[in-house]
This record gives structure tokens, sequence and C-alpha cells, in this order.
């Protein structure tokens, strides 16, 4: 089954429109990528999968975003329990200026948890997850914001993986880093990719091309090409996304 | 005769310098004025005693503990008001004629002359809502004046919050009330605090609104309630300079002194929290 489904789906900023008839199919544990020049609506779209865009004034959405079987921009959904279940990361690493274990506590606090050792154990297992255990374990209490940039993202995919989601949607988050950074970070996404549904969006695409399971070409708002990474950049269907992958785009 | 521009440089940064110069002449003059006939009437007993004889003698004691409690009833109207009416203002507030109107009445309220605020206050606390002239009519004038310092500054200090703070938390699930309290607030919190106490040293100072608020003329002890009169420093050294006759310069300039010396402290209090917070601020 598709985790995620999205169906006939346009989102307005007022009398712009950024998303035009959307359909996109994503399966469960598996990295899809979105590619596509700046401006065409992929951190948009992916802002549709955790009602991000609800925070902007003046946006309308029509059409359906299913997950899990249900719309989430149905009356029922209730939006804490979608965004722990639909986590994100940003294009430029935003821990809070907190402790590292604050950090990574912050969700899990909110949420409820105050068992000191609980909280404990989610931090240690969240740290792991991204392989930061072992550098930070003795270092806990030290301010996040003076680990490097890899760090710091790697914190932030621990701060939401503490929440437990199942769904990490990626908005370029290597777009702040360097070229080792990233590979280590991209290393880490096919870990994470036995637990979890992975979106990202991406403007470069030789990441796009080693990270994805599947792939999807955004122009102009409209999604013009979605299927397996491997068809899309060795036989894509449409002429544009030809043109775009054989770098005739800016 | 010509003058090369390298002289007209040098003149024109004198000029500019004996301007920032004369700015703090005054300032200098003042207190070493204070400090040098006014630091005699200053020991223990000034600062704790009651006044004796129509105020010619003892101390300020009442003046003093009267403008900690206007003080203090004033933070607590105006920091949760002014607080709770930022947080409306950046958080909440669509950008509309109903905002706009509010954020020009803000900047307005701030230019009100004092003694405004102080019939003001009168009319509505002291006779309208029969408060009487008390502690309580005397600190929500105050409140009210300094609302508008206060909510300036908190908007400020909201707006200073990063966006991606709030959206790393929103993305966690967190509703928009906990971030706000989670995150917004304890990382605006320095600029909120360095606000209020700007605009705390300023009500400390203020006679105008209290006059026909709370002020007392002669009230030698302390009040019982928050519907007690009291006296206060500003008014007692306006009423030891120009209503009681023979009074010793000495305890005129004592008590200017203390006044001043408390304004001072808080703002001092507050430029320090400041760099304080400055140089700890990571983001
Ligand atoms: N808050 C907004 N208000 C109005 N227009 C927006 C807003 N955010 C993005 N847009 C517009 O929507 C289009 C898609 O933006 P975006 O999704 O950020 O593109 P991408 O991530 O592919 O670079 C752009 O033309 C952009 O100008
Ligand atoms: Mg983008």
């Amino acid at each position: 089954m598709n985790k995620i489904e999205t169906q006939n789906l346009n989102l307005f900023y007022g009398h712009f429109q950024a998303l035009i008839d959307v359909n996109a199919a994503i399966e469960e544990k598996r990295i899809t990528a979105l590619i596509g020049p700046s401006g065409c609506g992929k951190s948009t779209f992916l802002r549709t999968l955790n009602r991000m865009n609800d925070l902007i004034d003046g946006v309308r959405i029509t059409g359906k975003v299913i997950i899990d079987g249900e719309d989430i921009y149905g009356d029922k959904t209730d939006l804490v329990v979608l965004r722990k279940k639909v986590g994100m990361v940003f294009q430029r690493p935003n821990p809070f200026p907190l402790s590292v274990f604050d950090n990574i506590a912050y969700g899990p606090r909110i949420h409820g948890m105050n068992d000191r050792g609980e909280l404990e154990e989610i931090v240690e297992s969240s740290l792991s997850q991204v392989e930061l255990w072992d550098a930070l374990k003795d270092r806990l209490d030290r301010s996040a914001l003076r680990l490097s940039l890899e760090q710091q993202q790697r914190l932030c995919i621990a701060r939401l993986v503490a929440v437990t989601p199942n769904i990490v949607l990626m908005d370029e988050p290597c777009s702040a880093l360097d070229p080792v950074a990233t590979g280590k970070i991209e290393e880490l996404m096919f870990e994470l990719k036995k637990r979890y549904t992975i979106v990202i969006v991406t403007h470069n695409m030789q990441q796009a091309a080693r990270v994805s399971d599947c792939a999807g070409f955004m122009l102009l708002g409209k999604l013009v090409e979605f299927g397996e990474t491997e068809q899309v950049f060795t036989a894509p269907k449409d002429k544009r996304t030809e043109e775009y992958i054989t770098g005739r785009y800016g | 005769m010509k003058i090369s521009s390298q002289t007209k440089q040098k003149i024109a940064f004198t000029l500019l310098g004996a301007a920032a110069v004369l700015v703090i002449v005054p300032v200098i003059v003042i207190f070493a004025i204070l400090i040098e006939k006014g630091l005699p009437a200053i020991n223990w007993q000034f600062l704790t005693a009651m006044p004796r004889m129509g105020m010619r003698a003892g101390g300020i004691f009442p003046a003093i503990m009267g403008t900690m409690y206007l003080v203090l009833g004033t933070i607590v109207v105006a920091l949760p008001l002014g607080v709770l009416a930022a947080i409306y203002l950046v958080e909440y507030a669509r950008q509309n004629w109903l905002t706009r109107m509010i954020e020009v009445a803000i900047v307005n309220l701030a230019g009100v002359p004092s003694v405004v605020y102080g019939l003001f206050g009168m009319g509505l606390f002291v006779i309208f809502l029969r408060f009487g002239a008390s502690i309580l009519a005397g600190s929500l004038t105050l409140a009210i004046m300094i609302l508008p310092v206060i909510i300036t500054a908190s908007k400020e200090a909201l707006s200073s919050v990063p966006r991606s703070f709030r959206e790393a938390s929103l993305a966690l699930g967190v509703s928009k009330w906990q971030t706000i309290r989670c995150v917004v607030l304890p990382n605006a919190l320095p600029g909120i605090l360095t606000g209020t106490i700007l605009g705390i040293s300023r009500a400390a100072g203020e006679t105008a609104p209290i006059l026909f608020t709370v002020a007392a003329f002669y009230l030698p002890r302390l009040p019982k309630s928050v519907f007690d009169q009291c006296m206060a420093l500003p008014y007692h050294l306006y009423v030891l300079s120009t209503q009681v006759p023979n009074v010793n310069p000495k305890i005129q300039y004592g008590t200017a002194l203390v006044l001043v010396g408390l304004v001072f402290l808080l703002n001092l209090v507050a430029i320090i929290t400041r760099s304080y917070i400055r140089s700890k601020k990571q983001w």
C-alpha cells in the first residue's frame, strides 16, 4: 500500500497557484526524491505533507493528501498527531539554543514524558540512530549550537526521531553542508530507510540519483514525471525531464 | 581663502565630538552637584527612619518604600498585560486595519504627557472605580503609562526569535501556544526584561501620574493594603522643594540623590542584563 498519496492536489498562495494537480504515490520505507528547478514548488509540496503550509496566511488547498489511508486535510485530522507522525528536516540545521540532551528531549517532554530514565533512553536511542551517540555521549549538556553543521543536522534528525515519526520529510537537508558531510548524511539516509519513509527535496540531481528509489520531477507547480529513480534518470517519459536531467535548465 | 577637505573634515569631527560631549556634560554636572550636596545627608537613619518635624528632619523611609510598592504594583500589572499584548500582536494578529489601529494607538500612547495619564488615572481608578487615592490606583496608572514601552520592547524581542525555532517546534507536533511558551518566550525573555526595567525606571521617577492617584503629602507610616495611600520619592522631593518652608537643603539634595540613584540603578541593571545576554546569545 502507498504510504502517502496525493490526489489532484492544488495549492494557492493568494492568487498564485504553486501546485497544480499533483498526483503522487509514495511507497513505504523507500526514499523518494523530488527534483526540479528552484521555485517549482518542491518545498511547497513537501510542506503540504505535514500541513506546515497552514501557518502561512492566505494559503488555499484543494484535493487530497492521503497518509495511511486517511485524508490529512479532512476534518478529523489532529495536527499534533499528524506532525508527530510526519517529521521534517529543514534546509538549515535548526537546533534550539539548548543542550544536546534538551534538544532531543524537547519533543517527548512536551508530549508528556517526564521520567528522567525514560528520557535518557530516548536520547540514547535517538542519537544512536543518527550515529551521534558515540561522539556526544559525554557532552550531552553541551550547547547544540556549538556542534558542527553536519552534527547539528544529525541532531535535528535525532530530535524528530525522538517523537517516533514514520515519515521523514527532508527539504534540501545537505545544502548547508560540505561534500564530505553531505556524503555522511546520505549514508545515514540509507540507514534510516529501514525504519522510515523518506521524502527528500533536492536540487542536486546527483544526490537524487544516488540516494533515491523513486523520483519525481517538478516544473512550474506540476509533477511532470514520477517513477522509479532508475527509469526517471535513464529513460524519462517526458521530454522536459530529459532536458532538465541533461542540464538544459538552470 | 580655500579650506582643504582635510581641514574641513577635522572641523566637522571636532564639532561632532563637541556635540557628543555637550550631551553628557549636563548629566555629569547634575550627578556631581547631587553627590556633593546630597551625600552628606545620606546615612542609615536617613534611609530607614520616618520623617519628623513636618519633614524637616528624620528620614525618607516611607517615601522609599512607597516607591518600591508602586514599582512592584506596576510590574505586576504591566508586565503580564504588555507581554500578552505583544504575543498577540506578533504571533496571532493578522495584518488588517484593526492590528494597524492597535499599533498606531501604542505609538501614540507612548507620546502622551504623563500628567494626562495622571488625570486619566484619577478619573477612572480613583473616582469612577472608587479605588480612592491608593497604591492600586497609582500602580494601575503607572502601568498604563509604561505599557507602550513594554509592548514595544516585547514585540521586538519576540520578532527577533528566529522563525526556524518556531518551525522546528511546530514540525514536532508541538502546538502553537506550547511553541510560544517553550521556545519563543524563553528566547525573548532577555529583551522583554530589559524593556520592562527601562519602563519601570521611568515609572519610578514620574510625579504627575501619582500626584492625583496615590501620593500622600505627609504620611509617616507604611501603607497596610493596596487601598492605602503612600508617600513616593518623586512627589516627596517636589513637596520638600516647593511646599515646605525652611527645609535644610541637605535633605532636599539627599532625597534627590536617592531618587536619581534608584533610577540609575534600575537602568544599570537593564544595561548589564542586556550586555550579559548579548554575550551569551548564540544565534
Ligand atoms: N509564502 C509564500 N507566499 C507566496 N508565494 C510563495 C510562498 N512560498 C513560496 N511561494 C512561491 O511558490 C513557488 C514555489 O516555491 P517553493 O515551493 O519554495 O519552490 P522550491 O522549493 O521548488 O524552490 C515559488 O514561485 C515561490 O515564489
Ligand atoms: Mg525550496
